[in-house]
């Protein structure tokens, strides 16, 4: 009895959360067609395309010539995470510079270009809510993303396998859709944050260049200077005692996870690595008399779970400042 | 929900504010069904705030507006789905042709498919676009987006079409089409129609009825006619004159009319301040006296001059406060 008065109440509101999100579909609609038939897209699709094609050529290569030295486990993952001498970058290295590339493209102009080319106050005069328009923009470029990101990492695991021959275990199937998953909640940070730009600034130009700062700075100079505030605090000399040293890698480490960029990369490289079993400084004594070997694909998503929260949560805040402030802005310049 | 209101716009102590200036003041505008009202005002007179509280895309400081009985701050969807809104400088994604964009319209009014292809086609021919909606809105002209817009409007079949500074930046010939076309929405379709300009001249064939708007406050509101009578009935009165031979003295005897309060030479145009119709008794007077009266004219019957003559009597009081 009780249940059926549930379902009831669920009915209603779905027919409600329709109401609500009225044209939405058609703005989601719209949006991820102009943005795969643009040039936009299909300029950073290629470029993209191209270095991760790149990375995967590296990676097959090296795993080839080191394949007869030693026993190799997790062959698959290692397409994604080896780099080569003469290209000391992975596909995982690239996607995490690359990527937040992606988001910012998606999203610079989402709103202030609405305003340029003066469709804001027409699409807004349709029997729609304002905010079907921002919702619809973000879903798409989510949508696009993922896309991207997914193409493109089960076009490198396929012509990987095709390379070296290898078939991945269901473990190596899951951690790679866990970093899929996790790279597109990455990117689509990176969206919500230009989109954020896009209503801040009249300018295109100027959410455009604002967003490439904070990701040059997010994503190169944050570690140094989460690095130069830990030696401030704890500094660290030849004679430092273990103590002193622990305290200074702990803060940079804490000060760096502000970062989303550090997040993201600490938690890819851990759940692509199933013998990383510990993020952080880890003692001699801490170490002794662990058995080797690698933690089960629960056990990794364990590990990084509190980075897929913090990700989720970065994207979720960029995404609601975004929305309230275009929820609040004037439709006129 | 809709009431019996006569009025299917009706605003009551309207105001919108940003910082200290009051961009729309106490406003209390009504527009009948049916009729092609005409909102008038200088630039920044608070024509396009007023619009925007309309159709619920900003919110009012204080007061009120219903449209059609619907309040647009709390009911905007069904505000919105009722009134046509043509921006003005109408905006277009120049990468999608003049039909996809009207099919994004259509499909933002949940119209579905076969029903927008039929409206979209008939709305093209209507705005005399009718080979131009294969091609991208990026190669489009100027008048040709103005027409677009239009087209845009119709697809919707709104009762209520709000058309802010519609002919802006059309060349003279797309103006008359455009009123043509204004015109005929209005009397075939039984439309209403809000139109808001500063150029009255071009406004003032279609409008059934206008209200000059300045500084935020609407300071008439009427037909044509009902504004002149109430600048007639006014202390007074401008009168052009020209007459043969327009030499000196000419001024001197129309000065000897009892009501002409101030004489100036305009070229060789007498502008006469009056306070009251002297024209009867100017005529004869000039004509005793050997004059021909070449051109004699009214100031203030046509809109224009109505129009300059409230904004500049704004004007005055409130330079005055400033």
């Amino acid at each position: 009895m009780d249940k059926a008065a549930n379902w009831q109440d669920i009915k209603i509101d779905f027919s409600r959360v329709v109401e609500a999100n009225k044209g939405l579909a058609t703005v989601v609609k719209k949006e991820v067609g102009d943005h795969l038939s643009g040039k936009r897209f299909s300029i950073l699709a290629l470029l993209v395309f191209v270095t991760c094609l790149g990375a995967l050529y590296i990676a097959a290569s090296t795993i080839r010539t080191s394949a007869g030295q030693g026993e190799l486990d997790f062959v698959f993952l290692l397409l994604f995470t080896t780099s080569g001498a003469s290209m000391p970058f992975s596909f995982l290295s690239f996607i995490s510079l690359l990527g937040p590339l992606i988001g910012l493209t998606l999203g610079f102009d989402a709103i202030n270009g609405e305003r340029d080319r003066r469709t804001l106050s027409r699409i807004l005069s349709q029997p729609i809510y304002r905010d079907a328009l921002i919702n619809g923009k973000f879903i798409a470029g989510v949508i696009v993303i993922a896309i991207i990101i997914f193409g493109l990492g089960f076009l490198v695991a396929g012509l990987g396998l095709l390379i070296t021959g290898i078939p991945p275990t269901l473990d190596e199937l899951f951690r790679l859709i866990a970093y899929l998953t996790l790279s597109v909640i990455y990117i689509s940070f990176w969206l919500a944050l230009s989109i954020l730009f896009s209503i801040l600034f009249r300018q295109t130009s100027t959410s455009a260049l604002a967003g490439v700062a904070l990701w040059l700075f997010l994503a190169v100079f944050f570690t140094l200077l989460a690095g130069m505030v830990a030696d401030g605090i704890y500094p660290v000399q030849d004679t430092s005692d273990a103590d002193q040293v622990l305290a200074n890698t702990r803060t940079e480490q804490l000060i760096s996870r502000v970062s989303p960029a550090y997040l993201y990369s600490e938690a890819v490289s851990t759940i692509m690595n199933p013998e990383v079993r510990a993020m952080g400084p880890v003692l001699l004594e801490q170490a002794y008399g662990t058995l080797k070997g690698a933690l089960s694909f629960g056990q990794s998503l364990l590990l990084i779970w509190p980075h897929v929260v913090g990700l989720i949560a970065a994207m979720l805040i960029c995404f609601g400042l975004a929305y309230i402030s275009f929820m609040r802005q004037e439709i006129r310049a | 929900m809709a009431t019996g209101s006569n009025y299917l716009i009706e605003t009551v102590d309207l105001c919108k504010r940003y910082g200290d200036r009051a961009a729309v003041d106490n406003l209390n505008l009504q527009v009948e069904h049916g009729i092609v009202y005409g909102l008038l005002g200088p630039n920044g007179a608070g024509k396009t705030t007023t619009i925007l509280m309309l159709l619920g895309l900003t919110e009012p400081t204080s007061g009120k507006a219903m449209v059609n009985g619907y309040d647009p701050s709390r009911n905007p969807l069904q505000v919105k789905s009722m009134v046509g809104y043509l921006p003005d400088n109408v905006g277009f994604y120049d990468e999608m042709t003049g039909e996809e964009n009207l099919f994004y319209t259509a499909a933002l009014n949940r119209i579905a498919q076969d029903e927008a292809q039929r409206r979209i086609k008939q709305a093209l021919k209507r705005v005399g676009l009718p080979d131009a909606g294969h091609r991208k809105v990026g190669e489009y002209s100027r008048g040709m987006r103005q027409r677009l817009g239009i087209a845009d409007v119709l697809v919707k079949d709104p009762k209520f079409i709000i058309m802010d500074e519609p002919t802006l930046g059309i060349d003279p010939e797309g103006i008359q089409e455009l009123l043509a076309l204004i015109k005929d929405l209005a009397k075939e379709d039984g439309r209403t129609i809000l139109i808001s300009s500063h150029l009255l001249h071009q406004i003032q064939q279609v409008c059934d009825k206008v209200g000059i708007l300045v500084q935020g406050k609407l300071i008439a509101s009427g037909t044509i006619d009902e504004l002149e009578q109430q600048l007639v009935s006014q202390e007074h009165l401008e009168l052009e004159l020209k007459a043969v031979p327009g030499d000196e003295k000419l001024g001197d005897i129309c000065a000897a009319i009892d009501g002409v309060s101030k004489i100036t030479w305009n070229n060789d145009m007498l502008l006469l301040e009056c306070s009251r119709d002297i024209r009867e008794a100017l005529v004869k007077e000039l004509i005793a006296k050997g004059y021909c009266p070449t051109h004699l004219s009214l100031r203030g019957v046509s809109l224009d001059s109505i129009y300059l003559r409230y904004f500049h009597k704004e004007e005055k009081y409130y330079g005055q406060s400033s």
